[in-house]
């Protein structure tokens, strides 16, 4: 059984058609959606999305947090940023994920430290998800 | 009169160089302005659901309450202050500036190098200057500054969050306005009497709060992009009168080029009939 799936983010509309089955890094953990699903909303943390249509494989994406909304069997994931596997810029994260090492090697204060790695988090996610 | 002559067609020279600038500046901020209104339009989407959602929340959940539902009008407030980075826009810049509600001790996030230098005068605090060139913000970047500012607006540093940016309506008519981030007041209530159950994970509180960065971080990235488009418009049409206005002293100082020729050569032949005679 298919569902409404619709995934956007601030700069475009990165899916919107019909989903079996998705997969999706919440704070709490994957949690997996499938068609009648009850009302739910969570939270989602930097890591992989999976979406997969009838009969078709699985689509890995990188997800860099957002909320996942399910209402009356429509499901909306709104995330910061999103990309599907091969959008990825390789190159960019690997630059991305040095930057932060760096800067976290440099002691910077605390504030500094917390984005630098959250920056991190999300170089790395991009990274272990376009390499696939 | 060869010496009014040459002053004359200096002046038509560097007229002409001038409209060069203009005419390529107009025509840059045309095609950037193509993009920049394409992105415009696509964070509607986005912005709107988000501001659904965190209502949603709202609504439904009567017991619930939320630092960020608060506000605190003695704080000192937390004003995002979106302008441009460059000069020759028109009254772009100097109209935002005029229409700030900005209070001494009031925190300020620049964007855009004319809002930094602006402010750097001023008696208020400069939350961060890392996003200074506002032709560069992404989404990213947006979500930065929105969890700085949810993280000192929970810590109570400031009791409301502002953005004033430059509301782009159509390519003629932008209009600075501001837009009250903080504290997250639902508008349209009466629209949602139904109530449905909600299954919340980790809890309704802890969705909230990480709804709430996304939802500044939208808005933010919202008006980003609109003032970024009403700056490429606002230079678009400051350059098509800077060459309007050059085509006409370029006509009218030809034709004193002309009549100071036509007065020369007249001269030269008054000159020459005069020594004939003689």
């Amino acid at each position: 059984m298919e569902y409404d799936l619709k995934i956007v983010t601030p700069d475009k509309v990165a899916f919107d058609g019909k989903a079996e089955r998705l997969v999706a890094r919440s704070v709490d953990g994957d949690v997996c959606i499938l068609a009648r699903h009850v009302n739910y909303m969570t939270a989602l943390s930097i890591g992989q999305v999976k979406v997969r249509k009838a009969g078709e494989d699985f689509r890995v994406a990188s997800c860099s947090g957002g909320t996942l909304i399910v209402t009356n069997g429509s499901v909306l994931l709104i995330a910061s940023t999103f990309e599907w596997a091969d959008e990825i810029d390789i190159e960019r994260a690997q630059r991305a994920k040095e930057k932060a090492e760096k800067r976290m090697q440099d002691k910077a204060t605390d504030y500094e430290m917390r984005v630098a790695e959250f920056k991190l988090k999300r170089a790395l996610n991009r990274l272990s998800t376009g390499m696939k | 009169m060869p010496q009014s002559m040459k002053l004359i067609k200096n002046r038509i020279k560097s007229v002409q160089s001038t409209q060069q600038i203009t005419k390529a500046m107009e025509l840059v901020a045309t095609s950037k302005l193509r993009r920049a209104k394409d992105d415009m339009e696509r964070t509607k989407p986005y912005f709107d659901t988000l501001k659904d959602a965190a209502e949603e929340i709202l609504a439904t959940n009567t017991e619930f309450s939320s630092p960020f539902c608060k506000g605190d009008p003695e704080k000192p407030c937390c004003h995002v202050v979106i302008a441009g980075d460059r000069g020759l826009a028109g009254g772009y810049n100097a109209n935002l500036f005029r229409s700030l509600s900005v209070k001494d001790g009031d925190f300020i996030l620049p964007i855009g190098k004319k809002a930094e230098e602006y402010f750097s005068k001023k008696n208020v605090e400069i939350l961060s200057r890392d996003y200074v060139v506002a032709g560069n913000i992404d989404a990213s970047d947006c979500m930065h500054m929105a969890l700085i500012i949810a993280n000192d607006y929970k810590e109570g540093k400031f009791g409301a969050v502002k953005v004033s940016y430059t509301k782009f309506v159509n390519v003629l008519s932008f209009v600075p306005s501001e837009e009250e981030l903080l504290p997250f007041v639902p508008k349209n209530e009466e629209k949602r009497e139904h109530k449905m159950l909600t299954l919340y994970e980790p809890g309704v509180d802890a969705v909230f709060s990480y709804l709430i960065p996304q939802y500044v971080s939208g808005i933010i990235y919202g008006a980003v992009t609109s003032s970024v488009a009403s700056e490429l418009s606002a230079r678009r049409n400051a350059m098509q009168s800077a060459n309007k206005n050059a085509d006409e002293m370029i006509s009218d100082l030809t034709l004193k080029y002309n009549r100071a020729r036509q007065g020369a050569i007249t001269q030269e032949i008054t000159e020459i009939v005069a020594g004939a005679e003689n």
